[in-house]
């Protein structure tokens, strides 16, 4: 397991640097910290201009992401972290950047800090101070916090942590400034904060377990050590266990003796210590004044709506629904628009005869045509009020109203938002399942979004279904695969064996969309999604034509003709069009037009065929992207199982399809 | 009337109550399976010993030292539940009626030392919570090690955090539950006598929304059933 944690934070550092490494070195590197929730992404993306997505609910960052800030002639990296509450790590976001943190040794730390909730927040900051760390602390919505008629005397904190606190609105990029001089201060010189004591009964101890330390225990700095064996963090344990014994075996008796007074386990006890000295920190430099704003009363007014038990539920419906349709409406739109002027300019003739260059080419713009008509359209509108749910704040609620329905799939409420972020891309749908705790929820969230139709089975449903049968056999396929969502997640929950975790979650306040953050937002998922998508679809088009002048499809085609003919009914040439469906399942109605010579696929195929077809695309396999990311995540095996499983399903639903529709149309 | 009628009595009142608001002298009897006359008359016994407040026509609720009694019962009615379908594998089916009897037998010894040895249960065979017991420890941790002599009772009783009303706020008595949960709770502010609201509930037994020094938390109804609180006097 920790070998696995280790190869993910590797994984996500190499992602992250990959910009530096085309670029000289830079000087320092610097990780931002801080609570979930409180403005990190806004912060690295003001000081490097880098387009982190940022949205207002906790987890949003799931791996170490990287933007390089120039200032006064240095450069430096700044590593954003995903958020953590405690070193005390409860999930494996958190686990990433306390690694982060305590191994690769960042010059600078900036804990970012949310202005409203400071007591909170110092919990945390009291935990980088006994690690010693060189760090600043940059109190972020400190304009929000005015709203609710709180103001913090920054000098004052400052003061009394020894550490530079610089206010800031990052989102407006207030006092990025300031925080950028800081930083560059701080790396140079390196200042260590001050030492914090808690309750003499705990500081004794502390310094007797201290005092058994060697001088560099090797593992962190002495103090900090001397906390984590009282904690009895198993980690630090097995790695002082071998260098200083006394020192393990002093804090065990220590720990045992609080244990014995208190009657609470030492971690608890020490968060208690922590949360003492940050409601003293917090009310010395905190002024209280009254609010300006009616905004708490509005957020409480909403959420007796969106909380309301029947209300809620409609709004969840209404919303998800509208998202739906929305995408649906415009995507067709734009969609329209774009073939018209596109084939214009060089009209789609798949397979023209002539030399192999002619048809690899043509190959390569149908396939810069299928990706630019088919995905952008469709995931532009979807991402846009995406954004706009995810800015508001409203996703948490969904969260909170769904939470009792996602325990009979053994997840929580949590899950429902990367099940949410399927409906548009499966790829960072499944990466976000890590703000899931336990590895059980993690893996069955990804495997139910696997299932989820994504904006390309969403083309497959509309341009074969909906298009050529009806809308409401499109519905079908849509409510069946909602269906196999509910049935295997049950299905999956009793087969998979790990702990399942209740649902604790930070609520924000709801807030209204901020225009240029949800376009910034938009604007970097679909950069992000075109990487990919084009490519691959450039590579699929000269793959497909490649392989037929190559006359490589007969011979797939037959040996998949006991499936495709025989089971499924339908065509000898669709074999070959659900190989290529693998790079992406809407690759399968280009290969599907390409092979036919037509787009009007009533003309081809029975209304039954169209409907199996679109049935089997939309539930067979994961597609290649999503595929490489569950490898990365959950490893060769369960990839392989859940592709094989999909598989299988998708076969077995189509062929009974397949003879049950043949009866009735 | 024994003593174990008044029990039996105040347990049906408490269970009623929970559901339709006030105890209907009707619904008493179809639940204890007695002549509603005979219910009448043990309401003005359990009224003048000043367990209930009795409304003839409206039905009775509890008082509060009514309650108390009625919780008390409840908590020996689901230890012995845990008791005899765990250790002594008796069907589940068949445990309600068993315990019904033997909860009032038990003394305040016994019943501690039954829940020592189930190690604390949080929740009876059939989900219903255990509430602690009302001795003056923090966590039931110090109880179970046998380092915490529970000695002192609580001046008041405590009550989960996911009982109280919208609104209503109290302090921090005791978390107890996996020592993973408790010690997230802890980390994110949830100690020891600092001051907790609910600020709303899920419907469904969703999960509840507490305020927690200055921020906004989501709670698993059943992880929120495990916190406790004393309750703050209403602000005049």
């Amino acid at each position: 397991m920790p070998d696995q944690k280790r190869h993910r934070m590797r994984q996500g550092m190499r992602h992250g640097s990959a910009p530096a490494d085309s670029c000289p070195p830079f000087d320092f590197t610097v990780a931002l910290a801080g609570n979930a929730n409180v403005g990190k992404s806004a912060t690295i993306n003001q000081l490097t201009g880098a387009e982190q997505a940022t949205g207002n609910w906790p987890g949003k960052t799931v791996e170490c992401a990287a933007g390089i800030l120039l200032h006064n002639g240095y450069r430096i990296r700044i590593v954003d972290l995903p958020g953590i509450y405690s070193f005390s790590t409860y999930s494996t976001e958190e686990m990433v950047s306390r690694e982060f943190i305590t191994r690769n040794h960042p010059d600078v730390v900036v804990n970012v800090v949310d202005a409203a909730a400071l007591e909170r927040n110092l919990f945390f900051t009291l935990q980088l101070s006994e690690l010693g760390v060189p760090f600043i602390i940059a109190v972020n919505q400190t304009d929000l916090a005015a709203e609710k008629g709180i103001f913090i005397d920054t000098q004052k904190l400052s003061e009394l942590l020894g550490v530079p606190v610089i206010p800031t609105v990052a989102i407006h990029g207030k006092g990025i400034v300031s925080l950028s001089d800081a930083i560059v201060d701080m790396a140079k010189n390196r200042t260590a904060p001050l030492v914090l004591p808690y309750g003499r009964e705990v500081e004794d101890r502390i310094g007797q377990v201290t005092a058994l330390l060697p001088a560099d225990p090797g593992i962190g700095p002495r103090r900090w050590t001397a906390i984590r064996l009282l904690e009895n963090d198993p980690d630090i344990v097995r790695l002082a266990e071998e260098r200083a014994p006394e020192a393990v075996a002093a804090a065990h008796r220590h720990a045992h003796e609080l244990e014995k007074m208190h009657g609470e386990p030492p971690g608890i006890i020490l968060s208690g210590e922590r949360y003492h000295a940050a409601e003293r920190i917090a009310q010395s430099v905190m002024e209280m004044r009254s609010p300006s704003a009616g905004d708490i009363s509005l957020s409480d007014s909403i959420d007796r709506l969106a909380l309301h038990p029947v209300a809620g539920y409609l709004l969840i419906f209404l919303v998800i629904g509208g998202l739906l349709i929305w995408t649906f409406i415009i995507g067709a739109g734009i969609s329209e628009f774009l073939t018209r002027h596109l084939s214009s300019i060089a009209p789609v003739h798949p397979f023209v005869a002539g030399s192999a260059t002619d048809i690899l080419v043509s190959g390569a713009w149908m396939g810069l045509i299928a990706g630019v008509t088919l995905i952008v359209p469709y995931v532009l509108p979807f991402y846009l009020f995406l954004c706009v749910i995810e800015d508001s704040g409203y996703l948490t609620r969904i969260s909170m109203m769904l939470d009792k329905g996602m325990h009979r799939l053994g997840l929580h409420g949590k899950a429902i938002i990367p099940l949410i972020l399927g409906f548009g891309c499966t790829v960072p749908a499944c990466l976000s399942c890590r703000i899931l705790e336990s590895d059980k929820q993690k893996l069955l969230a990804a495997f139910l979004v696997t299932l989820i139709p994504c904006s390309a089975r969403t083309i497959v449903i509309l341009s074969i279904v909906a298009t050529f049968v009806n809308i409401w056999w499109a519905l079908a396929l849509y409510a069946v695969d909602i269906l196999l969502v509910i049935l295997l997640g049950r299905i999956a929950f009793k087969a998979v064996d790990g702990e399942s975790v209740g649902l604790i979650m930070e609520m924000p306040d709801y807030h209204v969309p901020f225009v240029p953050v949800v376009l910034a937002q938009t604007w970097a998922r679909i950069k992000s999604l075109i990487w990919i998508v084009l490519p691959a679809y450039v590579i699929g088009g000269v793959a497909i034509s490649g392989a037929y002048s190559a006359g490589l499809l007969d011979p797939i085609n037959a040996a998949l003709s006991p499936v495709t003919v025989t089971l499924l009914g339908l065509p000898v040439v669709t074999g070959v069009v659900f190989v290529f469906g693998i790079v992406r399942k809407e690759i399968t109605v280009l290969t599907l037009a390409a092979l036919f010579g037509t787009t009007v696929f009533s003309s081809v195929l029975s209304p039954v065929q169209l409907i199996v077809f679109a049935l089997v695309a939309m539930i067979y396999t994961p597609c290649i992207s999503t595929i490489f990311v569950f490898i990365r995540e959950f490893g060769w095996i369960k990839a392989a199982a859940v592709t094989a499983s999909e598989t299988a399903l998708a076969i077995i639903l189509g062929t009974v399809a397949f003879r049950l529709l043949s009866l009735i149309m | 009337m024994t003593s174990e009628q008044l029990e039996e009595y105040l347990e049906a009142i408490y269970d009623i109550e929970n559901k339709d608001g006030t105890a209907k002298t009707s619904s008493i009897a179809k639940c204890l399976r007695v002549a509603p006359a005979s219910v009448t008359e043990a309401l003005q016994n359990l009224s003048e010993k000043g367990y209930v407040k009795y409304e003839p026509y409206r039905g009775a609720t509890l008082t509060d030292q009514g309650k108390e009694t009625a919780l008390r019962v409840k908590r020996r009615h689901r230890l012995l539940e845990v008791f005899l379908s765990d250790v002594l594998k008796i069907q589940c089916e068949n445990v309600h009626d068993e315990a019904c009897k033997m909860e009032h037998a038990l003394s305040d010894e016994t019943e501690c030392a039954l829940c020592k040895m189930l190690h604390a249960p949080s929740r009876c065979p059939h989900g219903s919570p255990i509430l602690p017991c009302n001795q003056e420890v923090s966590d039931c941790t110090g109880c179970l090690t046998g380092e915490q002599k529970p000695s002192e009772l609580r001046e008041k009783p405590i009550i989960p955090v996911s009982d109280l009303e919208p609104g209503q706020g109290g302090t921090i008595a005791f978390i107890r539950g996996d020592r993973k949960v408790v010690q997230r709770l802890s980390d994110l502010g949830l100690t020891v006598k600092t001051a907790i609201s609910l600020l709303r509930k899920a419907p469904m037994e969703g999960p509840v929304e507490i305020a927690v020094r200055k921020t906004k938390l989501a709670i698993d109804r059943t992880i929120a059933d495990d916190i406790f609180v004393s309750l703050v006097p209403e602000k005049a």
